[in-house]
């Protein structure tokens, strides 16, 4: 009786994620075609038509995103690991760095709306890629905190051992080593800020038109299907749905590769 | 805390020094006698300690991030803070013609869809985690859980539209209709019925944060120790007594720890939210009513904010927002650490 209820559980758990992707890869694998990946949005009414510029302005968002995320969230997980081991300050930033992974990513939006965009008195590609940036600092912090303690001491000891100055050791020998698992955790922030739609309305915003300048609002796949999902038209409807098929392939992709670098245990060989 | 820097003695390259320039670092408690020994002759190199001091900066921007969030919106909120004070939060006019700004509907809103997605997930996550982690076949344990984690990383936008074009058609011809009949009476579900509305949101935020709890009440459940579950099966207990006295009774706090981090994710959550719950700064009875939650006004409305009052009572929401979810996660952090403490930690 029991064990049926949680069968059961499970059952009408995985339901929705399995209608999710028949809707999406039945509908958005239809409207998917060359178009989409090469054209401009069409003018309203038109039929044809892609996300194009929603591609690049993406690229854009996510490189500047990775550019400020990714060091800084290494450099903490660094710190975590290596220098502040067991200590109360670095409890307190692991804690935070929680804590924070938890604040609506709305929210952010507007601080960074607050902070880039009144100031400057223009919404840009800029504030777009500091807010997905800034969301990506915890969870990389964090992975590369967990990656970096899996590296056996003895690899540390050893570099330590030849003269190796500790600030080589840290980077060469001990990033080094659990580099597979770093480069996952990244992909895995990297998933999550490429489908965040809210902090993207007040910074990023949207653009219609081919843009790649940081100091211009810029479209974003995400932004481009939340405009389109509530749009009146079935064209935009179905171009919604294609836009939402190539996000979750992305992020399928990051997913599957985090897992397998984690179950697999890549690290295993420097043990 | 400690933050010992050696002014260097010799100013070399790091490079050419004999051993590694080593600031002495805390040593943890595993560290062996060679690395005690190493960190013990405490050398000195500009490299080290400008390394040491970068990593330490980056690790304190964390802290530098959440402050940052709190002055900006502080600040930005000034107009609306200064004007309403706490009876920003008690009134219920949100009239931005006449700039009167009241925000109970929307912590109405916010509060109703969450608990209304607690409801509808917490018995199911148990349920699965129980599933995952008691009698799964090893084989499939691998796939369930991984296609948990995948709901996880599906992005809000995509729920969004996934809720508009599927859910809400399933829920205004089939759901709500038989909700009316039979659930009618208690004046919660009550038409007219647009399929968009409180209960919508709340079925969408169920389905969202489903995979955060079941995975991790998962963990704490695996965190409960063979022992107790071989000591209640021992004393005569069937498999269902087991999974209750034996596990779920450790594992409780553990438990309403990752229920309150769902929570947490239910109030912030936005873009699925605003697409599906209607926009209307109404509090009503039934639950097939339109309504709007604190991310979703803020999702809908400041775009088209003109007056820097209109804008300011949005940030002042957001400032709300933050300041719930910070406590919110705190303490769940808190009470899944309390379980999970001792066990290698996972990023969930």
């Amino acid at each position: 009786m029991a064990s049926g209820l949680a069968v059961l559980a499970t059952i009408l758990v995985i339901a929705p994620l399995v209608a999710i992707f028949i809707d999406l890869v039945y509908k958005g694998a239809s409207s998917l075609n060359l178009n989409f990946f090469t054209k401009l949005p069409a003018p309203v009414g038109e039929n044809g038509g892609g996300m194009a510029n929603a591609i690049v302005g993406s690229a854009v968002l996510l490189t500047l995103a990775s550019a400020i995320g990714v060091p800084i969230g290494i450099a903490a997980g660094i710190y975590l690991s290596e220098y502040g081991r067991g200590t109360k300050l670095s409890n307190v930033v692991r804690f935070t760095a929680d804590v924070l992974n938890g604040v609506p990513s709305i929210v952010m939006g507007i601080a960074v709306y607050a902070l880039i965009v009144v100031p400057e008195k223009s919404f840009s590609a800029f504030a777009g890629g500091v807010v997905l940036g800034i969301m990506m600092v915890p969870t990389v912090a964090r992975t590369t905190e967990e990656m970096l303690l899996m590296v056996p001491h003895s690899i540390r000891e050893a570099a330590l051992g030849l003269g190796v100055p500790a600030w080589r050791s840290v980077l060469s020998i001990t990033l080094r080593t659990a580099m597979p698992g770093v480069i996952t955790g990244c992909m895995l922030a990297f998933a999550r800020v490429a489908g965040e739609t809210a902090p993207l309305l007040f910074t990023a915003l949207g653009n219609d038109f081919w843009s790649t300048s940081l100091r211009q609002p810029i479209e974003a796949l995400p932004l481009q299907i939340y405009v389109y999902a509530l749009g009146a038209y079935d064209e935009w409807h179905r171009l919604a749905w294609a836009g939402s098929l190539v996000l979750i392939a992305l992020i399928v992709v990051s997913v599957s590769l985090v897992r397998y670098v984690t179950t697999r245990g890549v690290l295993k060989g420097a043990a | 805390m400690i933050l010992r820097i050696q002014e260097p003695r010799t100013p070399k390259p790091a490079d050419d020094e004999p051993i590694g320039g080593l600031v002495p670092v805390v040593v943890s408690p595993q560290a062996s006698t060679v690395r005690t020994f190493l960190v013990s002759r405490g050398s000195s190199s500009i490299a080290d300690s400008t390394f040491r001091w970068l990593m330490l900066l980056c690790a304190l921007s964390i802290f530098a991030i959440v402050a940052l969030i709190a002055t900006e919106l502080v600040t930005h909120s000034q107009i609306t803070l200064a004007k309403f004070g706490w009876k920003f939060f008690l009134g219920s006019a949100w009239d931005p013609v006449n700039a009167n700004f009241g925000a109970l509907p929307f912590v109405y809103g916010t509060l109703v869809s969450s608990i209304l997605a607690l409801i509808l997930a917490v018995p199911l996550a148990i349920g699965v985690a129980v599933f995952l982690t008691e009698m799964c076949p090893r084989a499939l344990r691998g796939f369930l859980s991984f296609m948990t984690e995948l709901l996880a990383a599906i992005p809000s936008v995509v729920y969004g539209l996934w809720a508009i074009f599927v859910l809400v058609p399933l829920l205004r011809e089939h759901v709500d209709p038989l909700l009316i009949r039979l659930l009618g009476w208690t004046g919660l579900f009550a038409p007219p019925d647009f399929g968009i509305g409180m209960f919508a949101a709340g079925v969408i935020l169920a389905i969202m944060i489903l995979p955060i709890i079941s995975s991790l009440t998962r963990e704490v459940m695996t965190a409960v120790p063979h022992s107790q579950r071989e000591a209640v099966l021992a004393l005569g207990a069937t498999r269902w007594e087991m999974i209750r006295m034996g596990v779920l009774r450790n594992a409780r706090i553990g438990i309403v720890g990752s229920i309150i981090l769902g929570l947490g994710r239910a109030l912030g959550e936005t873009m699925a939210v605003a697409m599906v719950i209607g926009s209307s700064p109404t509090i009503s009875k039934s639950l097939l009513a339109p309504a709007a939650t604190m991310a979703s006004v803020i999702a809908n409305e400041f775009a088209e904010a003109s007056d820097d009052t209109y804008r300011s009572a949005l940030i002042e929401i957001a400032l709300a927002l933050f300041l719930v979810t910070i406590v919110v996660n705190m303490f769940a952090r808190l009470l899944v650490w309390a379980v999970t403490r001792g066990t290698p930690a996972r990023v969930a």
